[in-house]
């Protein structure tokens, strides 16, 4: 039972058969013969369609290799920018649940590039302060290089007001980048509407393949390159482009927009079924993000977020997984070392409570026999789990040095 | 069986979990963290901690076929082995933190762990055996290898630990044929370095790394008759046994090399002499216990006779020992027939009969037959 589409999901019917027919197919779309048009005009029609389906102009598409290119190129590329043209605008406003895509760039800037940064709080289900933006906007607005919230937190769900951001930092003339890598595909995303000067999108985790995203740019804003070559995309990214991954790419995307009206639906009844399931069986877990019943627009339909108090998330993991349950702890790890996750923490939980976090994400194959599977372990899973108790408390097998004899 | 293999990165552990598999239990990989920040590359042949060390484990794994998970055991790690390692020294003893680790982290946070999660034994490529006598108690023993023995870092364990320890390279001949069974298996650690020193110390210099940890204030040298005749930067940086870096200006009577015999970490005083000296008839050793049963002469009291061995690979010497308290705690007295040299209060003191091991304690103070005053800890 998959139950971690949020780290990727299962390539979509529509996308399987663009990437095949393109991947038997030849060509450079940078070149010139009769092969490279025929490339060029593939990757421009998926341009079309992935602009169409994030609501924005086909130009504004600029391909990268995932969504973790897309938050540096904009971040780094905005910042560099943005510095360029004034000097003193050296302060970055971020959130403090960002995926490490845009976090660990933000905090490079920071070490590296004479970046000031400004964390922005969240509240206890993860929403950014707007009257912190507004203060933080208003200290210093000359000085503001860009603003950057994500669209929807890929840990509990929780959806930013990414327009109401935008708004209150276009008075001030400051750039905004979202990381909407998770609500595009799963929530209408309308780049048009949303006022950001960039955002970012991944192919994986709606249907397409890995290595491949976009980073879309309004016409209007400038940003420097981080990777620097033939200038293939608007000279702001270089590097020859996957024609097969960007058509799958494609697919993917439409197939997921075109369905969002049913399938929107349908994931959070789902989310719901599981959410109740879970509290059945665990009473003592706490849902983490929006509050259940999540209004409509507040959490993605996929997303359910655990706390088990008393156990560690990574102990579940592994009940699950002997179970048949693939779910994840929903955040990263450094060499593996699972850590308590920074977005936890900044919703203001303890390190042991954001110990024993769980992340059961669903996407296009989860159903109702999924749901029903991981309500029937999770009882089970998490009595052993919390026998197996907290890393960092101590063992209750006596040793030499802990009393032997006594 | 359902068996948890501590995955170092090493070719050994590797091994032995590849036997677990084909002896037919149902074997997990896990990986111990044992640091907050891992290096981003391993240095030399050092580690346990490093990201390289955690992907080498990650590999095995895979090739293995088994499931692989990264535990988080960084904070125990730094409070039972980390801290306690600087606090002996700070107190002038010399500990084992390998032992420590063995302990109250691999057979202790983690086999506790592993039992509440539903295995029966943790299973390491240390070279020592467990075997069972006639009623299925589990009996620790040297492995066949005497070169790679490592049954005196696991000298600690007790008999419900040992219950749920498995060491399948305990058979192997030689390290030579574990590197050639992984490379048979396919398995890329086949070729990695051993590593040798004290992982948590990544250049291996655990003097200047411990000076960074330890507050060292001036205090005398004695001769020992007690006369002072020089001074030194910090009782706790010596060892017993040093011989270099004690920087007296003038030589010794005999014109002999002088040597470490004592520290006393209370009154912050070395005490140095001729080598002789250092040669310790009896010890004392405290925080005792058997690996698996003791034998009958420690329930009795009475005075049995054994080998005794103070460090990983020391060579063993005959020695008479007996189990008494003081302080109202047990209290191991190790009577040597031959005396020994580099005995140092700290250390761990694991006897054997045969190749089996008894049990080990915490060397509280050692005497030598020659020097009036029992050396060791005073106070």
């Amino acid at each position: 039972m998959y139950v971690d589409h949020a780290a990727t999901t299962p390539i979509s019917a529509p996308a399987l058969a663009a990437l095949t027919r393109e991947l038997s197919r030849s060509g450079n779309p940078s070149s010139l013969h009769g092969s490279g048009r025929r490339a060029r005009r593939s990757v421009e029609d998926a341009r079309e369609t992935i602009a169409a389906a994030a609501g924005a102009h086909a130009s504004e598409v600029v391909f990268t290799s995932g969504g973790t290119e897309a938050d540096n190129l904009a971040i780094k590329g905005l910042y560099w920018a943005r510095r360029a043209a004034a000097p003193e605008r050296n302060r970055i406003l971020c959130s403090t649940v960002e995926h490490h895509a845009v976090q660990d760039t933000v905090e490079w800037l920071e070490r590296h590039e004479g970046a000031e940064v400004v964390w922005l709080p969240v509240d206890g289900t993860g929403v950014v302060s707007l009257e912190a933006l507004r203060a933080a906007l208003a200290e210093a607005p000359e000085r503001t290089a860009l603003v950057t919230v994500m669209w929807a937190n890929n840990e509990v769900g929780t959806i930013q007001p990414v327009h109401a951001v935008a708004a209150e930092a276009a008075r001030y003339g400051v750039p905004v980048h979202s990381d909407a890598v998770q609500a595009f595909g799963s929530v209408p995303v309308s780049f048009a509407d949303s006022g950001l000067a960039t955002m970012a999108v991944s192919a994986h985790k709606i249907g397409g393949t890995v290595g491949v995203g976009a980073l879309l740019v309004g016409r209007a804003v400038t940003l420097t390159p981080v990777q620097h070559g033939g200038g293939q995309e608007r000279d702001i990214r270089s590097g020859t482009l996957d024609g097969a991954g960007i058509a799958a790419f494609a697919a993917a995307a439409d197939d997921a927009v075109a369905h969002l009206g049913d399938e929107g639906p349908r994931l959070a009844a789902l989310r719901d079924r599981l959410i109740d399931g879970i509290r059945r069986e665990v009473p003592q877990a706490v849902l983490r993000g929006v509050d259940h019943p999540a209004p409509e627009g507040t959490r993605l339909p996929g997303n359910v977020h655990f706390t088990f108090p008393g156990c560690e998330g990574d102990s579940l993991l592994f009940l699950l997984d002997l179970a048949g349950i693939e779910s994840s702890t929903g955040s990263a790890c450094t060499a593996g070392v699972p850590r308590p996750s920074h977005v936890l923490l900044a919703m203001g939980l303890s390190e042991d409570e954001a110990r024993g976090a769980q992340r059961f994400s669903l996407g296009h194959t989860s159903t109702a026999d999924d749901v029903d599977a991981v309500v029937a372990a999770i009882g089970g899973a998490y009595a052993r789990a919390r026998a197996a108790g907290m890393a960092g408390h101590a063992s209750s097998i006596r040793t030499a040095g802990t009393g032997f004899f006594s | 069986m359902r068996v948890l293999a501590a995955m170092s990165g090493g070719v050994d552990s590797a091994v032995a979990a590849a036997r677990a598999v084909e002896a037919g239990h149902d074997v997990v990989g896990v990986h111990l963290a044992l640091s907050r920040m891992p290096g981003t590359l391993r240095t030399g042949s050092r580690g346990c901690c490093t990201i390289e060390d955690s992907r080498d484990a990650w590999r095995a794994c895979d090739i293995l076929g088994i499931p692989y998970y990264v535990w988080d055991f960084s904070e125990r790690f730094k409070a039972d082995v980390v801290d306690d390692f600087v606090a002996e020294y700070a107190a002038g003893r010399t500990p084992n933190p390998c032992m420590r680790c063995n302990e109250r982290i691999k057979f202790a946070a983690l086999l506790e762990k592993a039992l509440a999660l539903g295995f029966d034994a943790v299973c390491t490529g240390h070279y020592a055996k467990v075997v069972e006598d006639a009623d299925g108690n589990p009996e620790l023993h040297r492995a066949a290898d005497w070169a790679k023995d490592q049954s005196y870092v696991l000298g600690v364990l007790t008999h419900e630990q040992l219950r749920h320890s498995m060491f399948p390279l305990a058979e192997t001949p030689s390290k030579a044929e574990v590197r050639a069974e992984a490379e048979r298996r396919g398995l890329s650690v086949a070729n990695k370095p051993d590593s040798h020193d004290i992982c948590f110390i990544p250049d291996g210099d655990t003097r200047g790394w411990l000076e960074e940890r330890i507050d060292l204030t001036e205090g005398d040298i004695l001769d020992v008759d007690g006369e002072k005749i020089g001074s030194h930067p910090g009782a706790n940086a010596f060892t017993v046994g040093q011989r270099r870096g004690l920087k007296l200006g003038t030589p010794a009577a005999d014109g002999k090399p002088r040597f470490v015999l004592e520290i006393r970490p209370k009154q912050n005083e070395v005490v140095v002499g001729p080598e002789h000296l250092l040669a310790i008839d009896e010890m004392r050793g405290i925080k005792v216990s058997w690996a698996g049963l003791p034998i009958d002469e420690v329930l009795t009291g009475e005075e049995f006779d054994c080998m005794a061995q103070v460090r990983a690979h020391g060579d063993p010497v005959a020695a008479r020992a007996s189990v008494g308290s003081a302080d109202g705690a047990p209290q191991l007295v190790v009577r040597l027939v031959e005396p020994m040299r580099g005995v140092a209060p700290g250390q761990t003191v694991v006897l054997y009969q045969g190749t089996r091991v008894l049990g080990q304690a915490t060397i509280d103070s050692a005497r030598s037959a020659l020097r009036p005053e029992p050396a060791g800890l005073q106070g």
